[in-house]
């Protein structure tokens, strides 16, 4: 028989065990919220339509950050356009067609590593590769190019496990209905998986859209007047922006610094929760 | 007249858990055959063989034919594609793919290249009355066919099959998910179409095996311990193992 | 038409097939071109040189050493915050929240990884470093501490979503076996889940130390950015630099092909074979592919 005494010391132990836990997790995310709550606060009464359609001006201490913007956007249409498409293609060959072989493990210890490379040595990458080797030069393009590579893994796996999460047999109905493979992941795997599969794509341009290091050196311009007219043009782009205007410009105006964060985390936010919200429908609609 | 001819038939799945060992055997059109015995015995991989849905899985070896109106199917050359139109196949759990009834119906044929909603429309209508569900779901063609109850959901899954027009109706444990009622039904369709296709039963229970089958085969261990007219293998086996296995001493 | 769809259907299998592989050839592409521009160094700069710990390239000292030094405290230090908050976290979100709370949790932490970490760095400079220096009476506020502090909330996210994943993996019959033998809940999380989800929780914090030795922004604008050989426990409270933060720093102004630029290339080798190292480990743990078995019965 337990004694009356232990039980009571272990439901002790185990109620101040949760509480710790609960601190814990508490703690963990309470900065996140408080960064984000912060950011919006010192940086809403930096927005203007002037500072969203604007030119920088006086040193960029002035004015708006539109080539940051556009050039944001291009970086991530840019990245999107190499990165999808292989993306996918790849997450589909493993998931439809692979067989578990040692080149199939050797393909996913390669994602594996992709996804744990530095973000500046991949800038290194794109240096080495894009700017110099193939002559791109400093340029959306070599920039973009380094970043979907960057963002490769992100898409390959959660596309992957999309793919995967579509049931078996309607893979098998399909085929003993008269359909070729193709045919099965078109109509039913990826019609099925899609959902998920924009889940990850966008999670994975998120992080593009947010990172400096990779366009450090491929294609982020200091200042850029007008904007950029062709993909072999170096562009501005927020995240670089905002480096620059918080650690190499003296006397940058404060305002301008945590308007030019809001925009970037708004940016990225709002991409954070169109994601969430199309895999949180599509579970609930889901059929299966 | 014998519809398939299955001679020296083995396979081997490469973790080796079921195969058939040296199966020959011929199967009539316009009946019913049913094979049966206990799990594992090779039903289902016979089954799969005949309509190359094996494909899919990991066979380490096949040895042997599966001659269908003259034609070894086992041949590489084979147009597998139009082999499983002509050879369709019902599952143990209703699968109806997420789309709405029609498009469940209508997808073999799309992939075949038929487009004319006339064509389509009729092969609705025909394949689910054959499937005997035409009353139940002539109003809601266009609902999710996964709002269908499990019983319809198996029929329609039926139903589907027949809309490609095939001549070999593959059958693997269809009713092993349903009430009494709805496997009365599916049994009655089945009694209708063998008139004018070849079936190939997989049941769920020897009962069922004794009320449907034309022809029966009794597999044991991947190999067909004994085949012959339904009415004689289950009233006087000639194998002490088939009746041990009617009777209920195993299995 | 028949002929035509076979024909589409042969293309497209094979440029399935051939993206399938992109993986492996981006890697090597990686790898190959690191070399190309980084091994030079070794035949510019004395081995002796390069180990040394003077780094101070406009007089060709290329001692690397105060850098390696410089990554690994901060990341001790964001390991020693990532650690315990991102597995305790794990462990509440899968084995105590109620439901509603996970719904909430999950996705806040998601969004603290989608957050740029330019945008941390930002915050460093401005929020946390002058806190940290009244607040722990510092010359500076910039220093591995506060790198630590950031990195470590930059690791977090990696932590808890894989940890997480390999509690969940744990099958719900031994939370049960061990109920029924008249455990507390406290007791099972500790004796019996997480021993069970051990290997994946490894991988966990192996993936979120990975994470953290490769961050470049939020170091590089918060630590001070001083290249000294970073031995003792103090010198987490002083300025430090990481190798990432001074490839990102140096490289803008160095000119190409210079022996400046060719060792800013070889930390990129150390920093890529770092990073391989790490997570060849960490996915040799099995747990991933047992999951994935798991999904396939049910």
């Amino acid at each position: 028989m337990m004694k009356p005494t232990f039980s009571l010391n272990r439901h002790l132990v185990q109620r101040l065990g949760f509480a710790g836990l609960t601190v814990m997790a508490f703690l963990t995310v309470l900065p996140i919220v408080a960064v984000v709550v912060y950011i919006v606060v010192q940086g809403a009464p930096a927005i203007s339509w002037e500072f969203l359609s604007g030119f920088p001006r006086g040193g960029m201490r002035e004015g708006g950050i539109l080539p940051a913007i556009i050039g944001t956007l291009y970086l991530t249409i840019g990245t999107a356009i190499f990165s999808v498409p292989l993306g996918i293609a790849a997450a589909i060959y493993l998931s439809e067609y692979a067989a578990d072989t040692p080149l199939t493990r050797t393909i996913r210890i390669a994602i594996i590593n992709l996804a744990g490379i530095p973000s500046v040595v991949y800038g290194l990458f794109g240096l080495g590769l894009f700017v110099l080797f193939l002559r791109f030069g400093t340029s959306i393009l070599a920039a973009s190019l380094t970043l979907s590579i960057m963002t490769l893994p992100v898409i390959i796996s959660t596309a992957e496990e999309a793919l995967r999460s579509v049931p078996q047999a309607f893979r098998t109905v399909s085929i003993s209905l008269g359909a070729t493979r193709w045919q099965t992941i078109r109509r039913i795997v990826l019609k099925e998986a899609l959902p998920g599969i924009i889940t990850g794509v966008i999670l994975g341009l998120e992080r593009a859209a947010g990172e400096t290091a990779p366009i450090l050196f491929t294609g982020a311009a200091f200042f850029l007047p007008r904007l950029p007219g062709s993909p072999f043009d170096a562009t501005m782009a927020l995240p670089y922006h905002l480096f620059v205007i918080s650690t190499q410009v003296p006397e940058m105006p404060i305002q301008i610094q945590y308007g030019t964060a809001l925009v970037l985390l708004v940016f990225v936010l709002t991409m954070n929760v169109i994601a969430t919200f199309i895999r949180s429908r599509a579970r609930a609609k889901r059929q299966w | 007249m014998n519809k398939i001819v299955i001679e020296n038939l083995s396979l081997q799945y490469s973790d080796g858990t079921e195969s058939l060992r040296n199966v020959s055997m011929e199967i009539p059109a316009n009946a019913i055959t049913v094979l049966f015995g206990p799990a594992g015995g090779g039903k289902s991989t016979l089954l799969r063989c005949l309509n190359r849905l094996n494909d899919l899985a990991d066979v380490e070896v096949v040895d042997g034919k599966v001659i269908i109106d003259g034609e070894n199917i086992l041949d590489p050359k084979t147009d597998v594609i139009a082999l499983r139109r002509k050879v369709g196949m019902v599952f143990a759990r209703p699968v109806v793919l997420p789309m709405s009834i029609r498009a469940n119906l209508t997808y073999g044929l799309e992939l075949a290249g038929e487009k004319r909603r006339s064509k389509l429309d009729e092969a609705v209508e025909r394949s689910l009355k054959l499937a005997a569900i035409w009353d139940e779901v002539k109003d809601r063609l266009d609902d999710p066919a996964i709002a269908l109850s499990g019983g319809q959901q198996q029929r329609l899954c039926l139903a589907r099959a027949l809309a490609l027009q095939p001549e070999i109706i593959l059958l693997d444990e269809p009713t092993s998910g349903l009430d009494p009622l709805s496997t009365g039904k599916v049994e009655a369709a089945l009694q209708e179409l063998k008139k004018d296709y070849t079936i190939i039963l997989v049941p769920h229970s020897v009962q069922q095996a004794g009320r449907t089958a034309d022809y029966a085969a009794f597999f044991l261990q991947g190999e067909l311990v004994e085949y012959g007219e339904g009415s004689v293998i289950f009233t006087a086996p000639k194998d002490k193992r088939t009746e041990d296995y009617i009777t209920g001493r195993f299995g | 038409m028949e002929k035509s769809l076979n024909w589409r259907e042969f293309v497209i299998t094979r440029a399935i097939k051939a993206s399938g592989y992109s993986a492996i050839v981006f890697v090597l592409l990686i790898f190959v071109f690191l070399m190309r521009e980084g091994l030079p160094a070794l035949g510019e700069v004395e081995a002796g040189n390069l180990l040394s710990i003077r780094w101070y390239p406009i007089e060709e000292m290329f001692g690397i050493l105060p850098l390696i030094t410089g990554s690994i405290i901060v990341t001790i230090g964001a390991a020693l915050i990532a650690v315990p908050f991102g597995i305790g976290t794990a462990v509440f979100i899968s084995e105590i929240a109620p439901r509603w709370v996970r719904e909430i949790l999950k996705p806040l932490v998601e969004l603290l990884g989608g957050l740029p970490s330019v945008v941390l760095g930002f915050l460093g400079i401005l929020v946390l470093s002058p806190f940290l220096r009244v607040f722990l009476d510092l010359p500076t506020g910039l220093t591995a501490f506060t790198g630590s502090l950031l990195l470590g909330g930059i690791a977090v996210p990696t932590v808890v979503s894989v940890a997480e994943d390999a509690l969940d993996a744990v099958p719900r019959a031994y939370r049960e076996g061990a109920w029924a033998l008249g455990a507390t809940r406290w007791q099972t999380i500790w004796r019996v889940t997480l021993p069970a989800a051990r290997s994946g929780v490894l991988t966990a914090v192996m993936l979120g130390i990975g994470r953290a030795i490769g961050e470049t922004m939020t170091v590089m604008m918060v630590t001070g950015n001083a290249p000294v050989l970073a031995l003792k426990l103090g010198s987490l409270f002083s300025p430090v630099r990481t190798m990432t933060a001074t490839i990102a720093a140096e490289m803008g102004e160095v000119a190409n092909g210079s022996t400046h630029y060719h060792v800013l290339f070889f930390i990129g080798i150390v920093l890529f074979l770092i990073s391989l190292g790490v997570n060849i480990a960490a996915s040799s743990v099995v747990f991933r592919a047992k999951k994935r078995a798991e999904r396939i019965l049910s």
